[in-house]
């Protein structure tokens, strides 16, 4: 595997022109190898904003970012992280075997090894009949897994996702928190998990990191001191439903400002 | 956008300097007959094509107004048979099946082939005043109607199901479900056909009035000035500036329309 | 039979029903009501005429088919360059739209003469123009739009592998503007036969379709003239369907393919 990744944010800041909206506010945050760190928050806290800020999709107006000991830039470019979007964003003109292996074009792998490679891939998502179909004919949560696959199928050590499993049904989604968890332990990355739901963030993390909007800033982080491997059982478990309600409180108590409505979407 | 215009009016000057000087021959010979001056096209409206008549822009102009004539109804009657076909289609997938294909076909069949017969055909069946011009408005409403059935049917399919769905919960007769849902969701796309039919209809009032031999409107003068191009080729330009600039204001009128009725407008329809 | 074949034999049914009955009625039609010939002649005088014919008929049709292909193939070229260089250069694109718009509202039959002028009026090269002309917009306008129908997501998953402009356009643009492309296409096809068979009315070879069927229509043949119509129609829905075909070989992963 690659380079422990180190990813450091400092004080940064982000401001968006028009209409003069300040989504980030000096942020301070450092996240270290091998981790699982959820960025929760109601809408416009900027948890979006700051994670394409590490992908360097978004440049901050202030402030400084290194990833893997690189600029921001300088890691997109080396392919150090994958990403997951809300939507799977797969190419419905490629196969599911060639949309994963799409970043292996990329890079210029040859036909052999891009091979071996998706085969490997589909197995670990657990897809492994479907190589010829195409996009439209999965379920959305297959989907989903495909886009997973692809995002690892270059071992990048970061991986980015933003909201990966929110347009999906809660049963669904608690499975593919599981799996995310096993391939998260095979392949040792570092992730980082934008969501907006407070369970699932305890669930998988290592660490919360609550954000509190207008403007966005780190209103607390709170660790999670659950064992890993986590099961169905530990979503039982009385020390789930504390730190759950640790993390509401954080919300809550910095969001002021929230509205009913956003309260609501934080279930 | 003047500027554009501008520009372009430039290069066509350069473009003929160009080959003048150079005596290109491909992909034509440029002279005085094949690419005349802008200056000279300009000149040619203000001044008689024949002597004792008008001056050119005031003759084409009436002539612009007949084709117009036939043009709009064209355009209106094709308009409604080509949406009362969308309506009517919609409503039966086997009627879809049925016509279809012949709809579409129907428009590779060349008109202009057929005009003279549908001429000879319409024209006495025709009340007096509608005769002659009547006959063309039959092929303008030819070219029209296509693109507006297709486009109605697929504006009126674009319904979305669960607002259908709704509609059954009301137990809303079809006659409702359509003014009601299926119509407005339709516009859109009929607007972008309108569009297409705007054009069409003056295409057809063109070329319907090339084989009947009326000399009234600008088909009539295109065949004139056509047979006197190598002597006076400004005088065809000048024809063709005026049919683009009906066939632009006509597109413009139904955008306009468009915008005063369709506030919300996705545009990336059809 | 398997059962995809049943199920588009049955597709087409309701079509094939219309057919024989508009054709049976016209045919009953014209001899009950003794409908001049000259007029309207019966669907079998036509179809003998067009057999009995063919020597000249078919080898017109061909002729005139050649330029409509050489029309539709530059125009339809042309077009899909256009696009390009204008979803490349964005700001040369939004200063140009306004004038494309404009010109597709421009009839361009009206120029045909003067392609005919520069072509000389015989050579098939004046058709061609026009055929050409008539595709060259409805292709740069939906390859256009296609080429600028990729989701704003996708360019972001590319960005987020350092893709270059160029892998960009390779990897998303192209592909997405496809099922646009084809679409156009299909237009065009049609309209190249058209605009080739209007350009020889202003003048064109004597072995020309359209040249035959405008004399024949002229010295009140009409027998001929049609089946020389059936000729023209024949060929625009054998392009159409070329083109349908090529589609779905091209666009074989695309459910909406299926529909059309």
């Amino acid at each position: 595997m690659s380079v422990s990744p180190v990813v450091h944010i400092e004080r940064v800041t982000k401001t968006f022109p028009q209409g003069n909206v300040t989504a980030l506010q000096d942020i301070d945050l450092e996240l270290t190898s091998g981790e699982l760190v959820s960025l929760i928050g109601p809408s416009g806290c900027g948890k979006s904003t700051l994670l394409r800020v590490i992908g360097d999709l978004i440049q901050p107006t202030r402030g400084s970012i290194t990833v893997n000991g690189k600029s921001a830039s300088q890691a997109r470019k080396d392919g150090d992280y994958g990403i997951v979007f809300q939507d799977p964003v797969l190419f419905d003109w490629r196969t599911v075997a060639k949309n994963i292996a799409l970043p292996l074009e990329m890079l210029g792998w040859d036909r052999n090894r891009r091979r071996a490679r998706v085969a490997e891939m589909l197995q670990l998502v657990e897809l492994g009949g479907f190589a010829e179909h195409h996009p439209w004919q999965l379920s959305g949560g297959m989907q989903q897994r495909v886009a997973i696959a692809r995002a690892l199928s270059f071992e990048p050590s970061l991986l980015l996702m933003d909201e990966p499993f929110g347009a999906l049904d809660e049963m669904t989604r608690e499975r593919l928190n599981l799996e995310l968890l096993s391939i998260w332990e095979k392949t040792g990355s570092t992730v980082v998990f934008v969501t907006h739901s407070i369970s699932e963030a305890v669930f998988l993390s290592t660490r919360v990191v609550v954000m509190s909007p207008r403007p966005g800033r780190i209103a607390g982080v709170v660790d999670i001191d659950l064992p890993y491997p986590r099961t169905v059982e530990t979503r039982e478990a009385p020390r789930f439903f504390e730190l759950v309600t640790e993390v509401r409180e954080l919300l809550r108590s910095r969001g002021e400002h929230l509205l009913p409505e956003e309260e609501e979407a934080l279930q | 956008m003047l500027a554009v215009v501008v520009v372009l009016l430039g290069l066509w000057e350069l473009y003929r300097w160009i080959w003048t000087s150079t005596g290109w021959t491909w992909p034509f010979v440029v002279n005085d007959t094949s690419m005349p001056h802008i200056w000279t096209i300009a000149k040619a409206f203000g001044q008689p094509a024949q002597v004792n008549q008008a001056a050119l822009i005031t003759v084409l102009l009436h002539k612009t107004a007949f084709t117009a004539k036939e043009a709009a109804a064209g355009f209106g009657l094709g308009a409604v048979i080509g949406f009362l076909i969308g309506v009517v289609l919609v409503h039966s997938r086997l009627l879809q099946r049925g016509f279809l294909p012949y709809i579409v076909g129907s428009q590779t069949v060349p008109i202009l082939a057929i005009a003279p017969m549908v001429v000879v055909w319409v024209n006495p069946k025709l009340p007096g005043p509608l005769q002659g011009w009547g006959a063309v408005a039959v092929i303008a409403t030819y070219l029209t109607f296509f693109p507006v059935a297709i486009n109605t049917l697929r504006g009126l399919r674009s319904a979305d199901t669960q607002a259908l769905e709704l509609m059954r919960t009301y137990a809303a007769s079809r006659w409702w479900v359509l003014w009601k849902l299926r119509v407005p969701a339709s516009l859109p796309y009929v607007f972008s056909a309108l569009r297409l039919a705007a054009t069409a209809s003056v295409v057809g009032a063109i070329i319907g009035e090339l084989p009947t031999g009326l000399q009234d409107g600008l088909g009539g003068a295109i065949i004139n000035f056509n047979q006197y191009y190598s002597i006076e080729p400004q005088e065809l330009w000048a024809t063709n500036v005026i049919a683009a600039a009906l066939g632009i204001a006509f597109f413009l009128i139904v955008v306009l329309a468009e915008r005063a009725i369709v506030r919300r407008a996705p545009e990336n329809v059809a | 039979m398997t059962s995809r074949a049943a199920r588009q034999a049955v597709e087409w049914l309701p079509a094939l029903i219309v057919f024989v009955v508009v054709i049976g009625l016209w045919e009953g039609l014209v001899r009950a009501l003794h409908v001049q010939q000259f007029l309207l002649p019966k669907p079998s005088t036509i179809l003998s005429v067009f057999w009995t014919q063919r020597h000249t008929l078919w080898p017109a049709g061909w002729y005139t088919f050649k330029e409509a292909l050489g029309g539709f193939a530059v125009g339809s070229g042309l077009g899909i360059l256009a696009a390009t260089v204008v979803a490349r250069f964005k700001t040369a694109g939004t200063a140009l739209m306004p004038i494309f718009i404009a010109a597709n509202a421009v009839p361009i039959i009206a120029f045909a003469p003067i392609f005919g002028a520069w072509f000389n009026p015989i050579s098939p090269h004046s058709k061609m123009a026009v055929a050409g002309v008539l595709c060259f917009l409805p292709v740069m306008v939906n390859t256009l739009r296609g080429l600028n129908s990729a989701k704003p997501r996708q360019i972001e998953l590319m960005r987020s592998y350092a893709a270059s402009e160029l892998e960009i356009w390779r990897r998303v643009r192209v592909p997405s503007a496809l099922p646009f492309l084809f679409t156009s296409l299909k237009v065009a096809s049609v309209l190249a036969m058209i605009g080739a068979i209007v350009g020889e009315y202003f003048g064109g070879a004597l072995n020309a379709l359209g040249v035959l069927i405008n004399t024949d229509a002229q010295i009140f043949q009409f027998q001929t003239a049609w089946a020389g119509i059936l000729v023209a129609s024949l060929l625009g829905i054998a392009l159409y369907c070329a083109v349908g075909a090529s589609e779905r070989v091209v666009l074989r992963w695309s459910p909406q393919a299926r529909d059309s």
